[in-house]
């Protein structure tokens, strides 16, 4: 059956088929049970299923990441949901000592069936602590599974496969893309997905992550009514990356934007760029254009906020620079602002 | 205790000396690549509280973890072949000394990061709770984890939630070479617990007998009063932090007397109080040199096992 629903909704969906098709699935973490829901992406959830299955944790966040480690190695499937990824950093030494090599050291005899959702927060100046994605920092570490769902669909395919796959899975949900509308399939419930070609074009790749996808399309779109094609990849799981059907994408284009939404130094476009030198090396018609967070902790005042983020601008301008095309007129072009896809204050 | 019952225990308490002790025999041959944390002197403590608990209860350890290991499987098979990374080992050789495990018997996780297996005990005994089973849960640390703040943050949960889950520090008062006095901004880890909804205990970590009475004790509490517990240990650690070593010489403590050392080692009160409840000395020796041919055994076949093969290093990584 298919419905229209929001990001949002569609999480909540996801949670709430999983947790009645397994008593051992439950959600828990700061604020999930409260009057907000994480944005609404718990609803329903402790109405349905109980305090439980259902329930808010103390400000732990380094000892609860533990809790659902224990929980898993004990046979539960849990959903430890984080209202910011930031908040992760408190639970580090978990994620990177124990959660991603336990398994591994123990020679293959413990299994760690468990999901962390964190939010990737963005808009009305959300600063610095607020505003980190960090997949590429997750992805680092060998054993976990790093994923971020775009579409309505995604969300709800990937958070049901994420609850069933019997590796800890790490989903980054990003904030703007809660209010999206789109067709939901509930049968369509794939093994956690990789990249996924969301348009596709003939001039130039580009391979994104998270809200970056949604910037792509929209630059595909301005481009198009310039002739100019773009094929837009979305990444959807960094970690473990089969990057295949980007250097398909580029043995028909050579060439190449990575817009990933973090900084690049070291991170996952860095890592993406190095393997597409090694594949496709002597495709390229020009170098591979990378596109991310300004170098600099995330400022909170709007102007310098909007120059600290990538854009569907930004893009558009790497594809001139690709196609060696005059700057295109975008003054009568609208594009993603907080006044459309946010209203605060959190 | 019946007269099985004690035998089982010395033979327990006199696996695990007697296996320390092959490894600082053979530890200079350089075929155990792995740092070794020796339990001398901390033996009584795994094997007291595991003979109290229920078969098969959950357990949780540190990178000090050869007593409660071997006081849970009595396995020097898979032990000997791990801390000599052979394939036939508890982890494949990818574990080593710090990080063993044996699920089969009930002991999840040990870890080589200070306090780091607090929380997933705590989540195990969640996990007894969410399924309405009362098996109780151990977890096994050093007074040092009580300066993380994963301890307080564990302790906290588990009282909140009143888990069925027993916390025993293990305090030989060091961390590496700190002194408690260095480190501690309170006087005893009990009395700073005892302002959580949680029982205590606390017993001499030389005496076995002592520690199964404190354990029994507590776990009743523990059950009577539906609350999680702490049982603290103090006991001496007769060896270096890391290695086989005595390191008395170097200046941070004093070394013990040879009174001090037979009072304070488990082993000798044990049979001490054994002999003195009538067990002949033959019964004790006869465990003895069954003991070491086991430990003999299995370091021989320890050493002659096969290392991984080359592919063994990707797999065991996703499920």
């Amino acid at each position: 059956m298919t419905e229209t629903m929001t990001y949002r909704e569609a999480l909540a969906f996801a949670a709430a088929k999983e947790m009645d098709a397994d008593p051992t699935v439950f959600v828990f973490g700061l604020d999930v049970p409260d009057h907000k829901r994480i944005f609404g992406s718990t609803k329903g959830l402790v109405e349905k299923f109980g305090s439980d299955r259902c329930f808010g944790t103390p400000l732990s966040e380094d000892a609860m990441t533990g809790v659902a480690i224990g929980a898993a190695l004990s046979g539960l499937r849990p959903v430890h949901v984080h209202i910011r990824a930031d908040f992760l950093l408190l639970g580090m030494n978990q994620i990177a000592n124990v959660m991603s090599s336990l398994r591994y050291m123990s020679g293959g005899a413990l299994r760690m069936p468990l999901v962390i959702r964190a939010v990737i927060g963005r808009g009305w100046g959300q600063g610095a602590q607020h505003s980190k994605s960090m997949h590429g920092l997750f992805g680092h570490f060998p054993g976990i599974k790093v994923s971020l769902p775009t579409s309505p669909q995604d969300a709800y395919s990937m958070l049901r496969a994420a609850i069933r796959d019997d590796n800890p899975v790490i989903l980054l949900e990003h904030r703007w893309l809660y209010d999206i509308e789109g067709s939901v399939d509930e049968q369509y419930l794939p093994p956690l997905p990789g990249p996924v070609m969301v348009r596709q074009g003939t001039e130039v790749t580009v391979a994104c992550t998270s809200w970056m996808t949604i910037e792509a399309m929209k630059a595909a779109d301005v481009l198009a009514r310039h002739g100019v094609r773009l094929e837009v990849i979305d990444i959807r799981t960094v970690a473990p990356l089969d990057e295949t059907p980007v250097v398909s994408s580029v043995a028909k284009t050579g060439r190449c934007i990575i817009a990933d939404y973090d900084w690049l130094y070291a991170g996952f476009s860095a890592e993406l760029a190095a393997r597409l030198a090694h594949r496709c090396f002597g495709l390229f018609k020009k170098p591979i254009e990378r596109i991310g967070f300004a170098p600099v902790p995330c400022p909170t005042t709007r102007p310098l906020e909007n120059l600290f983020y990538p854009s569907a601008v930004q893009i558009i301008r790497a594809v001139e620079r690709l196609l060696d095309l005059d700057s295109i007129d975008l003054s009568q072009e609208s594009f993603y602002s907080y006044e459309e896809r946010f209203k605060g204050p959190f | 205790m019946n007269k099985g019952e004690g035998l089982r225990l010395y033979r327990t308490l006199t696996l695990i000396r007697r296996a320390e002790e092959a490894i600082r025999l053979h530890y200079g041959d350089d075929d155990m690549k792995t740092p070794v944390h020796l339990s001398i002197g901390q033996e009584a403590i795994p094997v007291g509280v595991c003979h109290v608990l229920p078969e098969g209860s959950p357990m949780f350890g540190t990178y000090r973890n050869h007593a409660l290991y071997l006081a849970l499987t009595e396995d020097t098979d898979r032990f000997f072949a791990e801390l000599h990374g052979k394939e036939v080992g508890m982890g494949r050789g990818k574990a080593g000394s710090m990080h063993l495990c044996e699920p089969s018997r009930g002991l999840l996780a040990t870890s080589a990061v200070v306090a780091t297996t607090i929380p997933l005990a705590v989540g195990a005994a969640l996990a007894q709770a969410y399924r309405h089973l009362r098996q109780p849960v151990a977890v096994f640390f050093g007074d040092g984890a009580a300066e993380e703040g994963v301890f307080w943050e564990s302790l906290n949960f588990a009282c909140q939630r009143s888990l069925n889950l027993l916390f025993v520090c293990e305090d030989n008062g060091l961390a590496i070479h700190a002194p408690a006095a260095d480190r501690r901004g309170f006087s005893s880890i009990t009395h700073a617990v005892r302002g959580f909804r949680c029982c205590t205990a606390t017993a001499d970590g030389s005496d076995l007998s002592a520690i199964i009475e404190a354990t029994r004790a507590l776990y009743r509490d523990m059950e009577a009063g539906k609350q999680p517990g702490l049982l603290h240990v103090s006991y001496f650690r007769f060896l270096e932090h890391v290695g086989i070593g005595e390191d008395f010489s170097v200046g941070y403590r004093q070394a013990p007397s040879d009174q001090e050392r037979r009072e304070r080692d488990p082993l000798i009160r044990f049979s001490s109080h054994l002999l003195s409840l009538g067990y002949h000395p033959a019964e004790l020796r006869a465990i003895d040199v069954e003991v070491d041919d086991q430990i003999r055994g299995s370091i021989a076949r320890a050493r002659s096992a096969d290392y991984p093969p080359a592919e063994a290093l990707y797999e065991d990584l996703w499920v």
